[in-house]
């Protein structure tokens, strides 16, 4: 037990101390200000695969790394669409999931956003014109923020959720 | 020991059995051997495999023209690769199904049923696989004369799939699925339980299908090799590497010693990527989030060591047809190798803390067991295999450039349970770190890459790689025109799967999840 207090000693705060997240550190105060006085300093998103290759996972879930560590400025990521203030789509919408993502966008109360992550969710990405893929969330549902990139790195998230909070 | 030894004695076994041979050759598909039979004995050749104890890999059909398909099955045995072909009328597509001997084919075979249309005659199992309800039962996407349209018609949810049922008093059934509670991919799992205990699961996929075979087709190889780096995205190297390399067995196309070198270096850099997240994301479904937020920091440091190197956090697109895209510098491979130090002594000093916490232990020390019977009956491959004492590593039993010139240590262990595949992919990270040091040492001079040059004749070529998860076979085909005609990608989860229906049987439904991270399979890579 002692070593695990001994690594944490250790490690410090990575959050603050990396000099290249100065830059994110501001963006990331930013939000948390917009957070505070539009959502009572909390802003929960619900992130819906609906057929994306991975790639948008792993980046969304770096953005909860200690390096990220998004939830300091009050954004989470909740376990159901009910809990949710917006939906982070991601993917090309396989026909296969086309209708549970139309399920949990009905599922999320009012009022609602929608962010489209990476290029599949977009126009449909590498799989653009498939028949097994709608090809983008817009061809379902009209997403108020899209993510371009494959995938995005998590700063170019975080940037892009700034931007729906002062849209908003 | 000699290549093919067991090979002789399962023809003359087969020949015994009156199975008719109609040529072989070991140039057809090399490095693997190919021997042509007759469709009628498709399945009591899968006997003869089975007796001879080779594992079985894959199964994909090839429309050659308007009236035949030509099946193909791969098995393996000690590291060296036998494929089976035999031509089937399209008309009357029914064969003998080798799923009764070999569980592993269960899925695959559904799927070349739903693609292609072909009957497997006594299937244990014939229901829809990938199909849901997007297409009708008569279409079969991957015949030639099907142009498959897209749509924007949303398809309707496959309500009524046929799922196991159990009945009885005290049993109760919980849905997960295709939405999980996580971030994490779509699929659906049915439970039945008694109390908390885990009486049943039955996995359906085919959630994020995207029509991945059928859209290769027409592309030329540098968009093939983009496609294959989305099959699955925490695997894109692997996956490219593994098509690129069947693209340039059937295109004869050689790269350089350098480039070589260097797609070694990125999967084992991603490997170690996936391996340190993983063993945060198994820690964190047991609640001890010290150890997530310290793997997924040494993560991040690796990820943006890539981004700064090789200018992409997942390394997609540096592998290429003919080679790879990005070159290192001599100050770049110090860095590297720097990187390499300070993470094995991390990870060193996290494995102790690790092992020494009794709560941690409490949960993961058989939770999710696998027997080594059932990993060897079904036919599992990676971390999942070599921690159920199945000793298979393709880097070493089928040694493929550069790795044939190198020492690889494999771990293997036989207890088969959480913790042990946890185990199992620390000591991976440790081996990777040295086998990385040990390429960039001897990294060669000279190019990175060769021109592509587009073949001018129908040919095929076959790739096996070993990926973070295990053995990925990528098969190809290229019209007269140098463009893919087939292209066929078995992830590794499609053997690895099935296994978690069987590991989590007995568990309580709370340790699901961290049963589940630990087999990891790919949603993507399965569902194509």
């Amino acid at each position: 037990m002692l070593r695990l207090f001994n690594k944490i000693r250790k490690t410090g705060m990575v959050t603050e101390t990396i000099a290249v997240d100065s830059d994110l550190q501001a963006l990331g105060i930013e939000v948390k200000s917009v957070i505070n006085k539009r959502f009572a300093g909390s802003f929960a998103i619900r992130a819906v695969d609906s057929g994306s290759c991975n790639a948008c996972e792993l980046e969304i879930h770096a953005l909860n790394n200690a390096f990220y560590d998004i939830e300091r400025f009050g954004v989470h990521f909740v376990a159901s669409p009910r809990h949710a203030d917006a939906l982070l789509v991601t993917g090309p919408v396989s026909q296969h999931m086309a209708q549970a993502v139309l399920d949990v966008w009905e599922a999320t109360p009012e009022p609602k956003w929608l962010l489209a992550m990476g290029d599949c969710a977009v126009d449909g990405g590498e799989f653009a014109g498939s028949y097994a893929v709608m090809g983008g969330i817009a061809k379902i549902l009209k997403p108020d923020v899209i993510i371009p990139g494959c995938p995005p790195t998590p700063e170019v998230i975080l940037k892009a959720i700034l931007g729906l909070l002062h849209n908003t | 020991m000699s290549r093919f030894d067991w090979l002789s004695e399962l023809i003359a076994r087969c020949e015994e059995e009156h199975i008719l041979f109609h040529g072989g050759s070991a140039r057809e598909l090399a490095p693997a051997h190919v021997l042509h039979i007759d469709i009628e004995d498709w399945g009591k050749f899968a006997v003869m495999a089975a007796e001879q104890q080779t594992r079985w890999c894959a199964v994909w059909a090839v429309q050659q023209d308007e009236e035949t398909l030509l099946m193909n099955a791969c098995f393996e045995k000690q590291g060296d690769y036998l494929v089976i072909r035999a031509p089937l009328d399209i008309h009357s597509p029914v064969l003998p199904s080798q799923a009764p001997v070999f569980p592993a084919a269960n899925r695959p075979e559904r799927h070349s049923q739903d693609m292609f249309g072909v009957m497997f005659g006594n299937h244990p199992d014939s229901r829809r696989w990938i199909r849901h309800q997007a297409w009708d039962e008569e279409i079969f996407p991957l015949r030639k004369d099907i142009r498959m349209a897209h749509s924007d018609q949303v398809a309707p949810a496959d309500t009524y799939y046929p799922f196991f049922q159990a009945q009885g008093s005290g049993v109760y059934e919980i849905p997960v699925g295709p939405v999980h509670a996580g971030i994490i991919e779509p699929g659906h799992f049915r439970f039945q339980a008694v109390g908390e205990t885990i009486l049943n699961l039955e996995e359906r996929l085919g959630y994020v299908h995207k029509g991945i075979e059928k859209i290769a087709e027409g592309r030329d190889a540098e968009g093939l090799a983009k496609l294959a780096g989305r099959i699955s995205g925490d695997t894109t190297v692997a996956h490219t590497w593994c098509a690129c390399m069947a693209m340039e067995r059937a295109a004869n196309v050689a790269v350089p010693r350098r480039g070589i070198y260097l797609r070694a270096l990125l999967a084992e850099r991603e490997r170690v990527a996936n391996h340190l997240g993983d063993i945060g994301a198994i820690c964190n479904d047991v609640g001890f989030a010290f150890a997530n937020s310290q793997f997924s920091r040494l993560r991040e440091i690796w990820q943006r060591t890539q981004s700064v190197i090789f200018k992409h956090r997942l390394l997609m697109d540096t592998i290429v047809p003919g080679g790879v895209k990005v070159d290192l510098s001599s100050q770049q491979c110090e860095t590297l190798s720097q990187q390499h130090a300070v993470i094995k002594t991390e990870l060193n000093e996290l494995m102790a803390i690790l092992n020494d916490h009794a709560s941690l232990e409490d949960r993961l020390v058989s939770a999710g067991h696998l027997s080594h019977e059932l990993a060897t009956k079904l036919g599992v491959v990676g971390y999942l295999a070599k921690a159920s004492g199945v000793d298979y590593d393709l880097r070493r039993d089928h040694a493929y450039a550069p790795y044939d010139r190198m020492n690889i240590d494999s771990p293997c262990y036989q207890q088969g349970d959480v913790a042990t595949r946890l185990q199992v992919r620390a000591d991976e990270i440790i081996h990777s770190l040295i086998l990385m040091d040990t390429l960039l040492q001897q990294l060669p001079d000279g190019d990175i890459a060769n021109t592509w040059k587009p073949p001018v004749a129908i040919c095929e070529g076959l790739g096996m790689v070993e990926a973070w998860r295990g053995e990925i076979i990528s098969y190809v085909q290229f019209d007269a025109t140098g463009k893919i005609s087939r292209f066929y990608a078995r992830d590794p989860s499609w053997l690895n799967w099935p296994a978690l229906e069987q590991l989590i049987d007995g568990n309580i439904v709370p340790d699901f999840p961290v049963c589940n991270k630990s087999v990891n399979g790919s949603y993507s890579g399965h569902d194509l």
